[in-house]
């Protein structure tokens, strides 16, 4: 955490925008640069910059979400959109699309849910650590636990 | 087409996250981990009928064809393997119901127990070098989140030999697979083999099999690579030893097998005197070490070290039946071992301690547990009816049939050795006088004992039914060493390199 009017500011302003420009990134993936990695890196990053800027606890107050919890349903989510294709005797992870694009989002298939899966599970997994690390002592809950029982 | 080779990893990808996400929620956590574990166990077992009655199975990831798509295969000896895996991973799971305290439960141990075993199916189904080494990542991962779950200083600190190790060994993988796409220009395993066979030098192919020999090795802990194995293996709770001495060197075994048995075939011919040597060296080593150890749970493990000596003699001698053999005797060796650590593990909850030397009087105590660590003995050092017995009969026929008498010697003292070893915990831990008042230690619970006496019944089953078992590895040996097969089965009928052209042109 550092106290800095010039970050804390930048910090303010950036967060919405790299939001935004993170859903932008998840949608046009498929057949652009982008998808669910970079979106979701994008996303972190924002939530990082307010870890640095406002320190763990400020952070943790914004967006109250279990971050881990976040990552298993991401991976959740992304497992199971290659399963429709079994129903149709198709390999595992074959795409459907709909035929005609919805303005503003352009064409949406099962690879786009899948890129949400990885969406969340990157957000999920790289605030995590960087919480951990920025909120070190309590890195290791059980070791402590087992010290103080002995 | 078998499209439903990807549910179990599904189910265990699902599996894993809900269990994340349930984590509080101790019944409900409980019960998605058997269910999915279940799921898998009941799936590989009709893999092994589905793979008997119609051949090699054959998937392609989102559809795309064979050189370029992730593709994954099963055959026979991917069969026994996954289902020999998931039986073991179930009795695990039963086990640490009944051992491990919620501490655990709450840390994420159920959701790294599925990855583990995720990432162990899924490298014995991929037909992709690159993606065999992302799931060995996978695994690994896994592993060292379990043998340091916990945390207290000696799982930390063999955690930390354990990670190092195997981080050398997968640096060595990477490599290894980079040289292969440099050298032929591909990862897919039918096509690799099939590109080997007209390519230019073969000196350099020699070189990237040796490496992967270290790299497979040091992930099966054979001779000069073994040591990390019994400096960690001890430190966790035993649930977690169990699982790990039934898989993790045996997906390592299992990757040589189909690296070097159906991929890289001309260098395992070359390579095969030396393999040999370093099987019987890591057998006499293992069991050197074992008799030299005064705990239960490291004598378990230096005797895994001399394990994976059978199974890389299998491999050693290069040809089918040897392979059949090979596989034989590590599924048996997989099921044993797991059961003894359970039943090993058991004794020591007892006590409290794993030091042979401070306990004994058990058999009185605990008939039923003695009972099933004794036969349990006799598997693993291979004395009829037990499964252990033909795991070996098949090995030494094998070895005598091809001549390969020094190895087939070797083996034939180790089991003995093997014995002997053996029977030093059964003489200090279940037989001797116990110094202390034995009738005041804790009853083993029905659920410390039920995992490991199931296994050992299977282990029986297997030896008394050993003709099935024995038919079955035989045409798993067979398929493992048909490269021709193996190429038509993944690419269709014109082989890799007619898919490739095409798709180019």
């Amino acid at each position: 955490m550092y106290e800095s009017v010039i970050l804390r500011t930048v910090a303010r302003v950036m967060m919405p925008l790299l939001l935004l420009l993170s859903v932008f990134m998840l949608l046009r993936g498929h057949n652009l640069p982008g998808g669910g990695f970079i979106g979701g890196l994008l996303a972190s990053a924002a939530i990082i910059m307010q870890i640095i800027a406002f320190g763990p606890t400020f952070a943790r107050k914004v967006i109250r979400v279990g971050y881990l919890n976040m990552a298993a349903f991401g991976v959740f989510f992304g497992a199971i959109w290659g399963l429709p294709a079994l129903f149709f005797n198709l390999p595992y992870m074959d795409a459907f699309w709909i035929n005609d694009p919805i303005p503003g989002i352009g064409k949406i298939g099962t690879p786009v849910l899948f890129d949400l899966g990885v969406f969340f599970t990157v957000v999920g997994v790289t605030t995590r650590v960087a919480l951990l690390l920025a909120e070190e002592p309590e890195l290791f809950p059980m070791y402590v636990q087992a010290e103080t029982e002995e | 087409m078998a499209n439903h080779l990807f549910l179990p990893i599904v189910s265990l990808m699902v599996g894993a996250s809900l269990t994340v996400l349930f984590a509080r929620q101790r019944w409900l956590a409980r019960g998605i981990v058997v269910g999915s574990v279940l799921f898998h166990l009941i799936y590989s077992l009709r893999l092994l009928w589905v793979v008997a009655a119609h051949g090699r199975q054959v998937s392609q990831a989102g559809g795309w064809l064979a050189p370029f798509g992730i593709t994954f295969v099963a055959d026979g000896a991917t069969a026994i393997m996954l289902a020999v895996a998931s039986l073991l991973t179930l009795m695990t799971v039963l086990y640490s119901f009944a051992s491990l305290d919620e501490g655990y439960e709450r840390y994420f141990y159920y959701p790294l127990i599925l990855l583990l075993l995720l990432g162990v199916s899924g490298a014995f189904m991929t037909g992709d070098l690159f993606n065999l080494y992302v799931w060995f990542e996978v695994l690994l991962l896994a592993s060292f989140g379990l043998i340091t779950l916990g945390g207290t200083r000696a799982q930390l600190e063999g955690g930390l030999k354990y990670v190092v190790l195997n981080l050398m060994g997968s640096i060595a993988f990477l490599i290894g697979c980079g040289l292969v796409y440099g050298v032929v220009g591909t990862l897919n395993m039918a096509h690799i083999a099939e590109r080997m066979q007209t390519i230019q030098q073969p000196g350099i192919m020699t070189a990237i099999a040796c490496i992967f020999l270290f790299a497979f090795g040091s992930k099966a802990a054979i001779l000069p690579l073994f040591f990390w194995l019994p400096t960690s293996y001890h430190t966790p709770p035993v649930a977690v030893t169990a699982i790990f001495s039934g898989l993790l060197t045996k997906v390592g075994a299992y990757s040589l097998y189909r690296v070097f048995g159906t991929v890289m075939q001309n260098e395992l011919i070359h390579l095969a005197p030396w393999i040999l040597t370093i099987a019987w060296l890591t057998m006499l080593v293992g069991v050197f070490g074992a008799m030299a150890q005064m705990n239960v749970r490291r004598i378990l493990s230096f005797h895994i070290v001399s394990q994976i000596g059978y199974s890389v003699m299998g491999l050693g001698l290069a040809s089918s039946l040897g392979l059949a053999a090979g596989l034989l005797f590590t599924a048996h060796v997989m099921i044993v071992k797991t059961a003894l650590f359970f039943i090993g593990g058991a004794a020591e909850q007892i006590y409290g301690t794993g030091d042979i030397k401070k306990m004994g009087g058990l058999a009185r105590r605990e008939p039923a547990l003695a009972m099933f660590w004794f036969l349990g003995i006799i598997s693993l050092a291979g004395l009829p009816p037990m499964s252990g017995f033909f795991g070996k009969l098949a090995l030494l026929q094998a070895g005598v049939t091809q001549g390969a008498w020094l190895v087939t010697g070797v083996a034939t003292l180790t089991g003995i050795l093997t014995l002997f070893s053996m029977l030093k915990i059964w003489n200090e831990v279940f037989w001797k006088k116990s110094y202390a008042d034995v009738s005041k230690l804790p009853r083993v619970s029905p659920g410390l004992l039920l995992p490991g006496a199931l296994l050992v019944i299977v282990s029986l089953a297997l030896g008394l039914g050993a003709s099935v078992l024995v038919d079955y590895t035989t045409v798993a040996g067979m398929q493992l060493f048909d490269q021709a097969g193996y190429i038509q089965s993944v690419c269709g009928l014109d082989g890799c390199e007619a898919v490739f052209q095409a798709a180019i042109r």
